[in-house]
């Protein structure tokens, strides 16, 4: 299968799911094309986790549709359990329990799927096959959750935050796994709050707040959408407030536009090489001294900021 | 990097065509034997639980075995007040008596000892050639102690009885208190077994999200709850060899009735434990919840349902309640087929209460679970 053709893995319109008062999911739609790579990127709270596990038929949605793989959860749950595969936020596998055994446990809950040695192979815990899970570390912890989604050979896997709490080495092994089972023809649909992993990872992302889809697109076209394509950062320490305003700054060539946060400004601009001689010389004609000043590419991070006005780790 | 490339002995899963070459697992990779091997793995590799279900009860039995123990007849301790030649000749005379210990003090030492229990009685001349007893009636070491002093004293002047007699001594196996313990251990055991082993794992197992997570998978619910009787079930014939075992070779305690009885009223009562257990751990989401709950139902059977002494000490008022218990019934039942030797017709009454509390909490259990 190649990524965009027949049914789609997942179809998902109008989902909607409140705890008491607290409205989770809020009218989200969504189609997953087979063999894509589909991310939910949102600040902690948006309603991933929520809608994430509508779509694996393990919460009721109050609305909406749910379709996986061409079936629905209230006519086909057998069946479709066996052609999917799940990786929980948070599971605790048994800490007693070997890496094999975990593996072969879960293996025998499929009618068909991989062989174990295989699975511990591809997740890279050969040697840590007779190693109790307890003693493992949290990337090796993660591994084995992933090896335990895909022992039943899934045509569609479903990752909720797969390398939160991670170290960097651990997190880019387990980018590493991903990406090679997107490239098998997999159809997978992750949660992430890191936009560096959505950026890396997914042919398409959903950034998602407040429990519903407020942008869609490939990381390119989403990052292009905010028409800038750098970002500029900087501080005017001993500036009086009030020296600087954010319509001056987007009078400036090549700046977009300009925010500020904490005594700290953001500008998304277009051309970086005008734009920031064009800063430093306003700042000097004002009289004012800089005192950081940084830059970098525009990210799905500035994505989420110019949409919602807040960042993504502290949303 | 190993190759990710699914495995090409497999054809591509297409809707409406079954593949003619699905991987069949092999009997030990079924999911029941694989979940079943679960719960021997997670008992085994927890040395605490091993000991407190094995070694645990031998232990008690063995203590309790011995503070209990049948013992030879006492020797009685008694006093007599020296200092007078007659006083002398008396401790001569009872000094070789069989069961009596005597010893010799002044009269006021002789008070104390007998005040504080330490001698049964004390003998002193009457000053006109007979003897006084001082002892206290209401206890039987007085008592006793009155008849040997007597007895020895009589003989000692030259009494003559009457009548020959012989004895002949017995200690009946099955009426100890050893042998009324070791069954009420057994049930003690059984009823752990089936609240701590379904409680704490299926609770912990939710809290961890593991129950999520297995429900994810098509793994059948009722074969994740039927691991868990199915361990318990090879668990329970080691528990009853273990137990009544060492019973057996460490105190002589017999099995009067059939074996297959005591396992089948153990099965039985191991199952209604089971569902008690699964009914507890159906909702709880904490470890300290579930332990309080658990502890709620224990604790009133440990000590109303006749493991250590018998239920029937309880006030009558009290006996439908105590007699409804599971414990009690299973404790009665498991009694009635070690130490009386009783028949299926005997335990029948017992084992249609324990039935009934299977019934009753696994029809609960299974309504009220909560997977997630």
């Amino acid at each position: 299968m190649t990524p965009g053709t027949g049914a789609p893995a997942l179809r998902v319109a109008g989902l909607r799911k409140s705890y008491g008062d607290v409205v989770a999911v809020d009218g989200l739609d969504l189609t997953v094309a087979s063999g894509e790579c589909f991310g939910l990127l949102g600040p902690n709270g948006a309603g991933k986790t929520t809608t994430i596990e509508i779509c694996e038929g393990l919460t009721e949605p109050d609305a909406g549709e749910v379709e996986v793989l061409g079936r629905n959860w209230r006519t086909d749950e057998r069946s479709l359990r066996e052609r999917l595969g799940i990786q929980l936020q948070e599971t605790q596998l048994a800490e007693k329990l070997t890496v094999e055994e975990t593996v072969k446990l879960f293996r025998s809950f499929y009618e068909r799927g991989r062989r174990v040695d295989d699975v511990i192979d591809v997740v890279q815990l050969d040697e840590k096959r007779k190693a109790r899970v307890g003693k493992l570390s949290g990337g090796q912890k993660q591994r084995l959750a992933l090896a335990c989604a895909i022992v039943g050979d899934p045509e569609l896997l479903f990752l909720d935050e797969p390398t939160t709490g991670l170290d960097p080495q651990s997190r880019r092994q387990l980018w590493d796994l991903i990406v090679e089972l997107r490239a098998s023809g997999r159809s997978i649909v992750l949660t992430t709050h890191y936009m560096d992993e959505a950026e890396k990872l997914c042919d398409r992302v959903a950034i998602v707040d407040h429990g519903h889809v407020i942008a869609l697109g490939t990381p390119r076209q989403l990052i292009a959408s905010l028409g800038a394509e750098h970002v500029v950062e900087f501080t005017a320490p001993d500036a009086p407030a009030g020296a600087l305003s954010a319509e001056a700054l987007q009078q400036l060539n090549g700046v977009r536009a300009a925010r500020e946060h904490d005594g700290r400004w953001t500008l998304e601009v277009v051309g970086l090489a005008r734009a920031v001689p064009a800063l430093l010389s306003e700042l000097s004609r004002r009289g004012l001294t800089l005192g950081e000043l940084a830059t970098h590419s525009a990210t799905l991070e500035d994505v989420f900021v110019s949409l919602t006005g807040r960042q993504l780790r502290d949303a | 990097m190993p190759e990710l490339m699914r495995d090409p002995t497999r054809e591509p899963r297409a809707p409406m065509m079954h593949s003619p070459s699905v991987e069949r697992r092999a009997w030990y990779e079924r999911s029941l034997v694989q979940l079943t091997l679960v719960r021997f793995r997670e008992f085994m590799r927890e040395p605490e639980a091993v000991f407190w279900t094995f070694a645990f009860p031998i232990i008690l039995a063995l203590g309790l075995g011995i503070a209990f123990r049948n013992k030879p007849a006492d020797v009685v301790k008694i006093a007599v007040v020296r200092g007078t030649t007659a006083g002398d000749a008396l401790v001569a005379k009872l000094g070789t008596a069989k069961g009596l210990k005597v010893e010799s003090m002044d009269d006021s030492a002789a008070a104390r000892a007998l005040r504080t229990g330490e001698v049964a009685l004390v003998a002193l001349p009457d000053g006109s050639g007979g003897v006084r007893y001082r002892y206290d009636d209401t206890r039987p070491e007085g008592r006793s102690a009155r008849f040997l002093t007597d007895d020895a004293l009589q003989r000692a002047a030259g009494r003559h009885d009457p009548v020959a007699v012989s004895e002949t001594h017995v200690s009946e196996k099955g009426s100890r208190y050893i042998d009324f313990v070791v069954p009420g251990l057994l049930g003690m055991n059984i009823m752990g077994g089936g609240i701590w082993g379904l409680g704490f794992a299926i609770v912990e197992a939710r809290r961890k999200n593991l129950l999520k997570r297995l429900v994810s998978t098509p793994m059948r619910r009722s074969q994740y709850l039927a691991s868990f009787l199915f361990s318990r079930f090879f668990f329970l014939i080691l528990e009853i060899v273990v137990l009544v075992g060492a019973a057996a070779l460490l105190f002589d305690v017999p099995v009067r009735g059939s074996l297959l009885q005591l396992f089948v009223v153990s099965l039985v009562s191991a199952l209604a434990f089971g569902g008690l257990g699964l009914l507890i751990a159906s909702r709880a989401r904490t470890m300290e919840g579930v332990s309080g709950l658990m502890n709620l139902t224990m604790m009133p059977m440990w000590v109303l349902s006749g493991v250590f002494f018998s239920s029937t000490n309880f006030p009558k008022a009290a006996q439908p309640v105590i007699q409804a218990l599971p414990l009690t019934a299973s404790i009665n039942a498991l009694r009635a087929t070690m130490l009386q030797g009783a028949g299926w017709g005997a335990v029948m009454p017992s084992l249609l209460i324990i039935v009934a509390w299977l019934v009753v909490t696994f029809a609960l259990a299974l309504r009220m679970f909560r997977w997630r």
